[in-house]
């Protein structure tokens, strides 16, 4: 076979379609070689140019009055008043972690951090949202293990705090688990950079770590594939090194504060070749980089290899001539490694030299921009997707106070106390609530006592998603607003992660299709824009597709932390009700999944009632009034009360107008919110709600959680709830 | 009242224990390169991975100019707080008794914990009374004090043990539940737990700021 045969049947291993590769020709009107079928494999493939899913993504509202960057940029960014910019994105890291998690995870945070700092703004927070399979199996305890470990290794040794975070365990996500980070970074106004390079014969400068063989190929092989045979994947996860990143943190940070920089990029996925190609794409210029003055960590790399390596903790800036010296030198001085290896030019073209020949020469347009898109073929599945799973509790013959700790001790609902201790939720003297104390995480906006605080979630239920990929995920949404609305925040924008199976797939096309419809109908109900996000396909074991996982991260700004209720109770005597347009049922529901069931449906959300109830609680969080704000989320009001009941440690007595326990206590659904307070406080709520229900339900008080409904009883000690509650998670990990 | 704070590369809480500092007094960064400590009447040695931590918690930071300095100053009798990879530099740099190894766990926990002041007649220590709880929190994965049983004897009867978490507080498995010492001349101290995230009522604790209002309410060392 001649070489150009032998290349023209390379492109199938490198994922590229035989249509895909004749467009190729087609556009540089010869057979690419070696370099450039690298660079457009990585820059075609799914990872890089969302082919499966950029038609849909166009459906999204990105516009809102406080955006100051929309999606397309390192992190989108929205205007949070005094001047203050707030930077934030989530990215999934799914595939590497399923191979290694430690370094998996721990690089999804190093990357998610690059993001956010490459627009010039200092990451103060991240948070992390984890799938896993049952804890039954040792391969999900591993995972989850190893995760959590690589997680708090890169944030902590960083220096920027782990605020939030879920972990929910399923068992599709046995095989491929998922593991997305979001950072949420602050910046002045005008320090935010955007990434396009500008003025030809300008510096093209590669800042921090070598760069070498790790990660060749991570965007095609593994981020845009199914999952198989593991171990042959290994060489493809990237090794963090977080010291690296903080030197590189706190030298981009200067550069910028200094004015020395054109534009800055990071390198993620596809390396230098998307960095560097995305960055001329934006300025509208071409670029012409060096392999040969890369710094290598291994000698004898190809410039394919260089190219597309995907080494951790580098950086690429643009800079002007008069300002090299003033840039090498701050860069010594941070003792991070700073070298020219390009220039920015007017050709429009990437183009690659090695030993002074150009070894690869593409247009930048071809590479960025005309990728084929495809309209996805979507299909309503005719039979379930998913398995029923293993029943574990038979409601009809265990008492309602087993029932309410069964719930408490299903890990998905369990403290997640054991993750969040290994991470460092307090550096940068920000964090007015912690991990656990409120249902957002609340940041002071200055660390000194200045005026104003953001709060951030993350949230996600694929349980409920892959009921109904519509409605479930307008949940997501609901549940991340309720959650800000909870600490008395407004939303301002949100980002996303779309978590799926393989989308040329029809049901999983449909999914997808019905998912990105929910979030977009939600954001424009609430006037949430979404301002960046990300999309991780293919997510399927040898077991089937993963649940559908659209994760949605929400910020936004409160007025005063130091009037943020808790989530516990706390005063005896204080009255409890519940607020909101709550109508639990068990589709969904944990309770449904614990008695081995798997609905196909969930009931219609009424967006409208929905939002006059966010903001009701969210000025009646503001107001100081109210004790304490919890929403109601999985495991419905029972575990609700509990929850509340195990924060503040105290119990309550509550009554139930209804018929029975079951599914009033155990059902799910949205706009659920347990308040407690001076009992004139929840009566004034009452009178000002207009068409939100407010419902008295009882009292805080005594050592017990009472709940009364009919002839129907319940009651636990809280210290029983806490100890179902947090020793979940150890024991099964024992 | 001017307090100094040491940059390394890799230092977290640097910018943390220099806002607290301001609270109680003058204070300004020091860079790990330099000898100079720019006329700083207490230094603070914060928490974080200095230059990664790579070797072993410390290890490498007690190499530094900076610390060329530190030493000096604190053989002079200066004072000089060491919080956390403070306190394992200290210990790396024999200024301070002992080691720190790593947790029983081996993990990383990061939790509000309460401490025992079990010595209020230091320089860090004197705006507490002796048996005052403080609630502090503590971050790190190499926390567990740990010397020679003879030399744990001796820094008792001395009152070298200033800080003792208290009864079922030890998150590391320390030695004597010990939380933080000094040294025999009693103007350097080292301790796991974090007071410079203590100091603002928002963020849990203002137990933490005893120390450094202690720090600066000492007379000025005269030039």
């Amino acid at each position: 076979m001649s070489e150009a045969a032998a290349l023209s049947q390379r492109h199938r291993q490198l994922g590229l379609t035989d249509h895909e590769y004749e467009l190729i020709v087609e556009k540089l009107e010869r057979e690419p070689n070696e370099v450039e079928l690298a660079v457009f494999s990585l820059m075609w493939s799914e990872h890089c140019a969302y082919k499966h899913s950029k038609l849909l993504l166009r459906t999204l509202p990105t516009e809102g009055p406080a955006v100051l960057m929309g999606p397309g940029e390192n992190a989108g960014a929205v205007d949070v008043g005094g001047g203050l910019a707030v930077a934030f994105k989530v990215e999934s890291h799914n595939h590497p972690s399923a191979v290694e998690p430690f370094q998996g995870a721990a690089t999804g945070v190093g990357g998610i951090l690059r993001d956010v700092f490459a627009v010039g703004a200092r990451p103060i927070a991240t948070l992390d949202s984890l799938r896993f399979g049952e804890l039954d199996s040792s391969r999900s305890r591993y995972l989850l293990d190893r995760a959590v470990a690589g997680i708090g290794h890169y944030g902590n040794s960083v220096g920027v705090a782990t605020v939030g975070g879920e972990i929910y365990f399923e068992r599709p996500y046995e095989h491929n688990c998922l593991v997305n980070a979001m950072c949420l970074g602050i910046a002045p106004r005008e320090r935010l950079t955007r990434s396009a390079a500008a003025g030809v014969g300008n510096h093209l400068v590669l800042l921090g770590a070598l760069t070498g063989r790790d990660g060749i190929g991570g965007a095609s092989v593994l981020a845009s594939a199914e999952l198989a045979e593991d171990e042959d994947k290994r060489p493809s996860v990237q090794i963090g090194d977080p010291f690296e990143e903080k030197k590189l943190l706190e030298c981009c940070l200067e550069l910028l504060d200094r004015g020395l920089l054109e534009s800055l990029q990071d390198l993620g996925a596809a390396g230098l070749t998307s960095s560097s190609s995305e960055m001329a794409s934006k300025g509208a210029v071409g670029v012409d980089i060096e392999v040969d003055r890369v710094p290598l960590r291994e000698p004898g790399m190809e410039p394919f290899e260089v190219m597309i390596s995907e080494s951790q903790e580098r950086m690429l800036c643009v800079v002007e001539p008069g300002r090299l010296d003033e840039v090498l030198a701050l860069c010594e001085r941070w003792e991070v490694r700073a070298t020219p290896i390009g220039t920015v030019t007017d050709t429009r073209r990437l183009r690659v030299f090695a030993g002074g020949e150009i070894v690869g020469d593409m247009p930048v347009t071809a590479l960025v921009d005309e990728c084929p898109l495809y309209e996805l073929e979507p299909e309503a599945p005719a039979e379930p997707i998913y398995p029923a799973p293993r029943p574990r509790v038979d409601p009809l013959h265990i008492p309602a106070d087993q029932q309410l700790l069964e719930l408490l001790r299903s890990p998905s609902i369990a403290s997640k106390r054991w993750a969040f201790e290994q991470y460092d939720s307090i550096v940068g003297s920000r964090s007015a609530r912690r991990a656990g104390a409120a249902d957002a995480a609340v940041l002071a906006l200055a660390p000194d006592g200045g005026e104003g605080a953001l709060a951030v979630v993350i949230d996600g239920n694929g349980r409920r998603v892959a009921c109904d990929p519509y409605t479930g995920t307008v949940e997501v949404v609901l549940e991340c607003a309720a959650n800000l609305a909870c600490v008395g925040a407004e939303p301002l924008g949100l980002t996303n992660c779309l978590n799926f199976g393989n989308p040329e797939k029809p049901h999983i096309a449909w999914q997808l299709t019905e998912s990105v419809r929910g979030l977009g109908d939600a954001c424009r109900a609430l006037g949430v824009p979404v301002v960046g996000g990300n999309v991780s396909l293919y997510n399927e074991g040898s077991e089937g597709p993963i649940f559908p996982t659209p994760v949605v991260g929400m910020v936004g700004v409160l007025p005063d932390p130091a009037r943020v209720p808790g989530m516990g109770f706390a005063r005896e005597g204080n009255a409890v009700a519940l607020v909101g347009p709550f109508r639990p049922v068990a589709w969904g529901s944990e309770i449904e999944k614990l008695t081995g069931g798997m609905s196909n449906q969930l009931p219609p959300v009424d967006l409208e009632v929905q939002r006059k109830a966010l903001e009701l609680v969210r000025e009646a969080a503001r107001s100081g009034r109210l004790t304490s704000i919890h929403d109601v989320s999985d495991g419905g009001l029972g575990v609700a009360l509990a929850e509340c009941c195990i924060a503040g440690g105290i119990g309550a007595e509550v009554e139930l107008e209804w018929p029975g326990l079951a599914p009033m206590l155990w059902g799910e659904g949205p706009g659920g919110y347990v308040v407690s307070g001076p009992p004139e406080a929840v009566d004034e709520l009452a009178g000002t709600a207009g068409e939100v229900p407010v419902r008295r339900l009882g009292a805080v008080g005594g050592d017990a959680l009472a709940i009364a409904a009919g002839a129907a009883r319940l009651r636990v000690q809280v210290t029983d709830l806490k100890t179902a509650h947090e020793q979940a998670i150890p024991d099964l990990l024992s | 009242m001017k307090f100094g704070v040491v940059r390394f590369p890799g230092s977290c809480d640097e910018v943390d224990a220099l806002l607290a500092c301001r609270r109680f007094g003058d204070a300004e960064l020091l860079w790990h390169g330099d000898r100079d400590l720019r006329g700083a009447d207490a230094v603070v040695i914060p928490g974080g991975f200095s230059y990664g931590d790579y070797l072993r918690a410390g290890a490498i930071a007690r190499f530094s100019p900076v610390m060329e300095a530190v030493a000096a100053f604190a053989a002079d009798g200066g004072p000089v707080l060491g919080i956390c990879n403070g306190f394992q530099v200290l210990c790396e740099a024999g200024v301070l008794p002992g080691a720190l190894l790593p947790n029983t766990s081996l993990r990383f926990v990061c939790r509000q914990v309460d401490v025992v002041v079990e010595n209020a007649d230091t320089s860090f220590t004197r705006a507490c009374a002796r048996g005052d709880l403080l609630s502090i929190p503590g971050k790190h994965t190499t926390g567990r004090y740990y010397a020679p049983a003879d030399d744990l004897d001796r820094m008792e009867a001395n009152g070298q043990v200033v800080l003792r978490y208290a009864p079922g507080e030890n998150p590391n498995g320390a030695e004597h539940d010990i939380a933080g010492v000094v040294n025999e001349a009693g103007n350097v101290m080292g301790l796991m737990p974090h007071p410079e995230h203590a100091v603002d009522p928002l963020t849990g604790s203002t137990d933490g700021g005893k120390l450094f209002e202690s720090l600066a309410a000492r007379e000025p060392v005269l030039a």
